[in-house]
């Protein structure tokens, strides 16, 4: 190697310092969605309107829970799932209502895709007794375990292992459940997920692995933390793989559905890449330099929610008055929530020593 | 009673374990085909089959974190680690996931396993082999860690252990397993979870020693009571919960104590007790709490200097005549 001055000498690949150059490494591409209408994809019109219903609950949720925190309402980390909702709705109404989900911190609209309710959710992040937690988890740790909705875990890629566990035993029950494990791309470059996809092929074990690029690993985009393309790492694996558009709640329903359909019949798990985009910061802290906002209102123009709303119009599943009529419903339930959330009351201090343990009378050391 | 090897006694553990609850299973590196590599497992295979006694790769991160999912769901997980030094790179899941998922998710999960394998040191293996891991773990909330020296112990612990609706760390010693030791052929034989148990009288001084230390701690009470000294030895079996009654119990009866710790020094276990017995006993004690563990160093290789580094009866007969005034 010849010799270089070592100021020249780089490590990561560069980005933030010259976006007028391009250097700021657009976050993802988006592959085609889905050209098929609902009726070809076994969707109702009622199925239509709850997805409509679902998506924007998330939506408004997170955008009322932002201001509370801006308030002071509340502290903690708040990382807002804004953008990817299509994600999450997606794979609930493809799922079997006992399929096993667990997703990273990014987490609030997996928890009310999976029966929490704003009420529950909105008291968890003010850290109430009345939470989906208990107030014990917070922002980075709902969880809905007896609607199969395990948790968002704060750990990055920590989840991943225990997704498979969840899979693991559902193959050892033969009980014809599947698991799937969402996680950011930032874990992608963990440890943790190339033991697990090693570990899940080996055994052939009836999980999904889910990949839900947004482009971003904190401030970092994709192309500046890992190499070749995410839905790539399939292949060394032996797995099977898709790459799904997550800005279209069609999309993420078409396939997802045929792949859990696959996973339940052959038991032998799948790697999916799902580019999607996050609209805010990756927590509330994040200045957001490292991306240009034209890509952001790229994004926004193709906003997952407006998508399905201008096809409830366009087919004429709903008119503008039944949307209307969503939408105001859910801004009830979610200003009432954060009343909810604001009047519930703290847990009690005698809470702190619960759930440690399963026996009654645990032993604490002082 | 039935004279068995430790190894032995933790399989019939296990094996009757396995056939009174169905979801209970085995998996670790060379714990099926190759009948585990210290033989723990020996048969088990034979016995339940390939759905519950399962080889793993080597990928401790990946399949403890695999274990603790199962547990989530349902099962009883023994994850069997080939030793607690390998168990460093599944820390996240022992120390971020099995013991906080039921707390973060306000009590929805639960996760009963068990971690098991050797810890500590086993001969001249060098720095990274080297390592007593039972005070680390014990610093985390959520865990019962137990490091048991003799058969009876393992069986009746293990049992206890596998029932367990938590997750227990179980450690043992790879110096240890061929040890043989009468164990209890009663059936169903339990012995709790944080009870110690007085192995050996006296009324002079208290050794507490658990592990492959209690061994030592036999060896340096034998030569002191040529002397006339007489050691009430405490195996605490269990370092956390830790029975500290018992502990407390002799020193206010011998008013001396040394602790014997395979662990570094710094916030190990010894550093512990002897906190735990100024608290509780200071107007008892006739002499300054001692330890004898690890030196702040890593496990040399070199024969004469891993000797030096190793705690010895030596140490504990020189501990004991030091308190001995």
């Amino acid at each position: 190697m010849a010799k270089k001055a070592t100021s020249d000498i780089r490590f990561a690949p560069t980005g933030m310092e010259s976006p007028e150059k391009g250097g700021v490494q657009k976050g993802v591409d988006l592959p085609a969605a889905t050209r098929k209408k609902h009726k070809s994809l076994g969707l109702t019109a009622q199925q239509l309107k709850d997805m409509y219903h679902q998506m924007y609950l998330q939506r408004r949720f997170e955008e009322r829970a932002m201001q509370q925190y801006q308030k002071g309402k509340f502290g903690g980390f708040l990382h807002l799932y804004i953008g990817q909702e299509a994600i999450s709705t997606g794979t609930v109404f493809a799922f079997n209502n006992d399929d096993d989900i667990i997703t990273a911190y990014r987490d609030h609209g997996w928890g009310l895709c999976r029966g929490i309710s704003a009420n529950e959710g909105m008291a968890e992040l003010f850290g109430k007794a009345t939470g989906c937690s208990g107030g014990k988890g917070g922002s980075m740790h709902f969880a809905n375990v007896k609607e199969h909705f395990w948790g968002g875990y704060g750990i990055v890629g920590g989840h991943i292992p225990i997704a498979s566990g969840l899979a693991f035993a559902n193959k050892y029950n033969a009980n014809g459940r599947i698991s799937a494990c969402f996680f950011g791309d930032g874990a992608v470059d963990q440890g943790a997920l190339h033991e697990t996809m090693n570990l899940a092929q080996l055994w052939k074990l009836p999980t999904i692995f889910v990949v839900e690029n947004n482009g971003y690993s904190m401030g970092t985009a994709a192309k500046r933390h890992t190499v070749a393309e995410i839905v790539d790492r399939a292949k060394g694996y032996g797995k099977k793989s898709a790459v799904i558009n997550g800005m279209d709640v069609f999309s993420v329903y078409e396939k997802m559905k045929e792949i859990a359909d696959d996973v339940r019949e052959h038991s032998e798990p799948w790697f999916v890449e799902i580019r999607t985009y996050r609209y805010r910061g990756h927590s509330m802290s994040d200045p957001q330099k490292y991306r240009t906002k034209e890509e952001l209102e790229e994004y926004q123009n193709i906003d997952p929610i407006e998508r399905l709303k201008s096809y409830l119009v366009a087919e004429k599943v709903c008119n503008e008055a039944e949307i209307s009529s969503i939408e105001e419903s859910i801004e009830d339930e979610v200003l009432a929530a954060v009343t909810f959330a604001d009047e519930s009351p703290f847990p009690d201090q005698s809470e702190l020593y619960t759930d440690m343990f399963v026996e009654d009378n645990p032993y604490f050391h002082v | 009673m039935a004279v068995l090897q430790f190894r032995e006694a933790l399989k019939h553990a296990i094996d009757e374990e396995m056939s009174r609850d169905e979801r209970v299973f085995v998996m670790g590196e060379e714990v099926a085909e190759y009948n585990g590599a210290y033989k723990v497992t020996e048969g088990l295979l034979d016995k339940y089959g390939y759905r519950r006694v399962i080889d793993t790769p080597i990928s401790e991160l990946g399949f403890a974190g695999l274990g603790v999912g199962a547990a989530m769901n349902g099962l009883r997980p023994i994850v069997e680690f080939m030793t607690f030094n390998f168990a460093v790179l599944a820390a996240d899941q022992i120390i971020n996931h099995a013991t906080k998922v039921k707390y973060m998710t306000g009590g929805q999960a639960d996760c009963p396993i068990v971690f098991r394998g050797p810890n500590a040191s086993a001969g001249q293996l060098g720095a990274t082999h080297s390592v007593a891991y039972d005070s680390m773990y014990a610093h985390f909330p959520g865990l019962k860690v137990i490091y048991v020296s003799e058969p009876n112990d393992a069986k009746g612990l293990m049992k206890s252990a596998i029932r367990d609706e938590n997750p227990v760390l179980f450690m043992e010693s790879e110096q240890m397993y061929g040890l043989k030791g009468e164990v209890s052929d009663e059936e169903d034989f339990i012995i709790p979870i944080g009870k110690g148990k007085i192995k050996r009288e006296g009324s002079d001084v208290t050794l507490v020693a658990h592990g492959k230390m209690y061994h030592l701690a036999v060896q340096a009470a034998n030569e002191l009571a040529k002397d006339g000294i007489e050691c009430e030895i405490i195996d605490p079996r269990t370092v956390k919960p830790l029975d500290l009654e018992l502990i407390l119990k002799s020193v206010k009866k011998t008013n001396r104590c040394i602790v014997i710790d395979e662990a570094h020094p710094f916030a190990g276990f010894a550093a512990e007790i002897g906190f735990l017995i100024q608290r509780e006993a200071f107007d008892y004690l006739d002499a300054p709490v001692l330890r004898v563990c690890l030196p702040d160093v890593n496990a040399p290789f070199s024969k004469p200097l891993f000797d030096a580094w190793l705690p010895s009866p030596k140490q504990i007969i020189d501990a004991v005549k030091q308190v001995s005034y």
